[in-house]
């Protein structure tokens, strides 16, 4: 029903097509990331890395410290880390060398070096005594070698993953902690400290997806009770009996005692959990360490640390590092060299230590670093316990059974970040009662299934 | 507006040329010309990266394997289509954007009506109603994961324990929000950042309604629904069309509740969601791109009806006057 007629100014001009281009005009608004790099002279090094809190710090010592010293400039480009993983793949692959040195993890360095994106550091190391190459914790020194037998990275820092518990709860409740304990005595420690305090759950699992979310912790108990992603002759064997079981323990006993919120709930908000007091125990990362040791944090001084739960196998700790890649094509490999041993040095563990504090060493790479006076006794809770979870990772044999490649939390294969992260949406779905493990796992089986046709 | 009236084209004589056609055609270009520049503008910053993704979408492309990149044709097509990751993520955008569209068209009309009215501190109110669609779409995504739906934690479950706690009861049920009803806790977070735009396009057209009709119909003994219903209801039409459809454009777009709530877990992938999957986890450019154009299209085709609609509405406009 029309109120007033409408009244026509001669016939309708809209074009289609104009009207169309100004739709697309909207809607087509391609992303062009702006780099935002300043390429410095001849001489100036650039390094692309990833934005975590000691890459941040040694970008602000650099240019006082090793500028000053060596006269070579650096320029830094810093992105998170999906986009650098994004950003070091392209520019490297293009060799290109508008990057000398990159961040790039153990995860990535095997199909980098088979691509010859890297340059081996073997030469370098062999003539620089001071730097110490013995000094590397040998699990991360070998995490950075190929296949091929070249080094082809070094080490920023180090990490694992070990069992923190609250040894006051424990206490209270007359519990004790075993030295090394199974993840039978965990699930029943889980079960006797839910709810030892209001609102305290029993222990706080990763459950959000991604693939470096919940499957690393997943794996890792994946591994200890027998099962792989992969058999050596790439067979995907997610519907294992051994899969499963471990699978639907680590589902159950987060669905039983673990936080709530489980399926959104990853390290960010497990360390969050355990700093309010919501959780008696968290399996996770050492870097989780440093952060409840802080100097403002409430459980300060009352975690206990034990190495991570095992069944079949003698240690489960995961390994991640960060470390320095040289681009082959870069045209200042000694300088850039220069670059690298200073950043991985024992010197720039020091220069930190007595700048910004112990807490905030990039740790877990060099074994002088543990036996460091200054370092334990800031760290001592958690240092042993850190050096004894990254010297007992084996990347090449993480299981019960032959890998068809390195790794422990992951499976080392370009594809493993968009499968883990399908497959950890599944597990997701699990864990928040939507459905049934094995019908979380026989879809990601045949994901799985997928990837493994291409390495057959 | 004047509308130039189309020229026929004249063919060409020997002999002075005529007058007129050369003269209205002068004067269109002398219409066109100083917008040249500012299209030309558009079309390379808009245009061609989306030329650029036409193009990548035919390829095979992981940056990963950089050696491997081939031409395919239509094959990312083929698997955007037969994916049933990628399938279920068109069916979950669909459903999410139709949920939060019409729940927010509801309340927006609802809070609408009651800000028509006149009342003590109504500029006050009116404001603290538009402040949700002013906050960072990010942040509000935060502030409803960890403030509100945490389960032990956040506000919800606090309120529950507090009216727990008033009745004597122990143990109040503390559900799990996100996780017991995924997609409806995004869409009620985007609910609650877009009731206010559609609050604000239909308290518009509700200010437009010509006072003297109103009038009428109250004297001759009209009831407020019979008002509501044959009167303001079809007065508000167009602005109705017009929230929807808007609404539907940008709502389709919606990356940031769906990465920050749920991190695309529990089935609540939308499109943008699975283009940022696919580029950035598996790296595959040239299937990401061909979700992208596909996604483009289908919000093309949503947008080709809204421009007609507020083309319509500014003719309205012109002709009331």
């Amino acid at each position: 029903m029309r109120h007033h007629p409408r009244r026509r100014h001669g016939p309708r001009r809209l074009p289609r097509t104009a009207a169309t281009a100004a739709a697309l005009a909207l809607l087509a608004t391609g992303c062009a990331g702006a780099g935002g790099t300043s390429f410095g002279g001849g001489d100036a090094l650039n390094v692309l890395m990833v934005n975590n809190p000691q890459m941040v710090e040694l970008q602000k010592l650099t240019k006082e410290h090793f500028t000053k010293e060596t006269g070579i400039t650096v320029h830094f480009t810093v992105l998170p880390e999906n986009d650098v993983r994004d950003k070091i793949s392209q520019d490297y692959s293009n060799q290109a060398g508008q990057y000398d040195i990159a961040t790039i993890s153990n995860f990535e360095l095997p199909f980098f070096a088979e691509n010859g994106w890297l340059r081996p550091l073997d030469q370098y190391v062999d003539a620089d005594p001071d730097f110490d190459q013995q000094d590397i914790l040998p699990p991360v020194r070998e995490s950075l070698t190929h296949k091929d037998g070249k080094l082809y990275a070094q080490p920023f820092y180090g990490e694992s993953s070990f069992l923190m518990y609250r040894k006051d709860v424990f206490e209270k409740e007359g519990l004790t902690m075993p030295a090394k304990p199974t993840w039978k005595e965990v699930a029943e420690l889980a079960a006797r400290t839910d709810g030892s305090q209001r609102g305290m759950k029993g222990i706080c699992l990763r459950g959000l997806p991604g693939w470096g979310e919940v499957i690393a912790p997943l794996t890792t108990v994946v591994n200890t009770m027998g099962g792989t992603w992969f058999t050596e002759d790439w067979q995907p064997q997610l519907t294992s009996p051994e899969f499963k079981k471990a699978t639907k323990f680590y589902v159950d006993l987060v669905r039983k005692h673990g936080e709530l919120g489980a399926p959104q709930s990853g390290y960010a908000e497990c360390l969050n959990n355990m700093t309010q007091g919501k959780t008696a125990m968290w399996y996770d990362a050492t870097a989780g360490a440093g952060s409840l040791e802080a100097k403002n944090s409430p459980v300060k001084g009352k975690i206990g640390y034990v190495p991570a739960p095992v069944e079949q196998t003698k240690s489960s700790g995961w390994l991640y590092t960060w470390a320095w890649g040289m681009q082959n094509a870069s045209k200042k490999a000694d300088d850039a060299w220069k670059f690298i041993s200073w950043a991985s040095s024992k010197e720039y563990e020091e220069l930190v230590g007595a700048t910004s504090g112990w807490s905030n060493v990039p740790a877990g790479k060099r074994a002088s670093t543990y036996a460091n006076p200054d370092y334990r006794k800031e760290a001592g809770a958690f240092a042993d316990v850190t050096e004894q979870a990254i010297s007992e990772a084996d990347p090449n044999n993480p299981g019960t059974q032959p890998r068809p490649t390195a790794g422990i939390q992951f499976v080392g294969v370009p594809e493993f970040t968009d499968l883990g992260t399908k497959v950890a949406q599944e597990i997701s779905a699990a864990i928040a009662g939507r459905q049934s493990v094995d019908a979380a796992l026989a879809t990601s089986q045949k994901l799985a299934e997928k990837v493994a046709e291409e390495y057959r | 507006m004047t509308t130039t009236t189309a020229v026929r084209p004249t063919p060409p004589r020997p002999g002075p040329p005529s007058k007129r056609p050369t003269g209205s055609r002068a004067k269109a270009w002398a219409t066109r010309a100083p917008l040249l520049p500012a299209l030309v503008f558009l079309i390379v910053v808009t245009q061609l990266p989306f030329v650029a993704t036409l193009v990548i979408s035919f390829f095979d492309w992981n940056s990963l394997k950089p050696d491997q990149r081939h031409f395919t044709g239509f094959a990312n097509y083929g698997s955007v289509f037969t994916d049933p990751a990628l399938r279920e993520s068109v069916l979950t955008t669909v459903l999410l954007t139709a949920t939060v569209v019409i729940a927010s068209v509801v309340l927006g009309l609802a809070f609408a009506l009651l800000l028509d009215r006149t009342f003590f501190g109504r500029g006050f109110v009116r404001t603290l109603l538009i402040t949700p669609f002013l906050i960072v779409p990010v942040s509000a995504a935060l502030l409803w994961k960890h403030a509100l739906y945490n389960p032990e934690y956040g506000l919800f479950n606090g309120v529950l324990t507090w009216f727990g706690n008033l009745f004597g009861i122990e143990s109040i049920a503390q559900p799990e929000w996100t996780s017991e009803m995924p997609l409806m806790a995004v869409a009620a977070a985007l609910v609650w950042q877009w009731t206010p735009f559609m609050m604000l396009i239909l308290l518009a057209g509700l200010q437009s309604r010509p006072a003297e009709m109103m009038e009428a119909a109250r004297l001759d003994g009209a009831g407020p629904w019979q008002m509501f219903r044959f009167l303001t209801l079809p007065h508000l039409r167009r602005y109705l069309e017009l929230g929807v459809l808007l609404g539907s454009v940008y709502i389709v777009q919606n990356f940031d509740a769906v990465f920050t709530i749920t991190a695309g877990g529990l089935g609540t992938a939308n499109l943008p969601y699975t283009v940022y999957e696919t580029f950035y986890r598996a790296h595959e450019y040239g299937l990401a791109s061909a979700v992208g154009v596909v996604v483009v299209i289908g919000t093309v085709i949503i947008a080709t009806f809204a421009l007609r609609v507020v083309s319509s509405l500014f003719r309205e406009e012109a002709s009331r006057a």
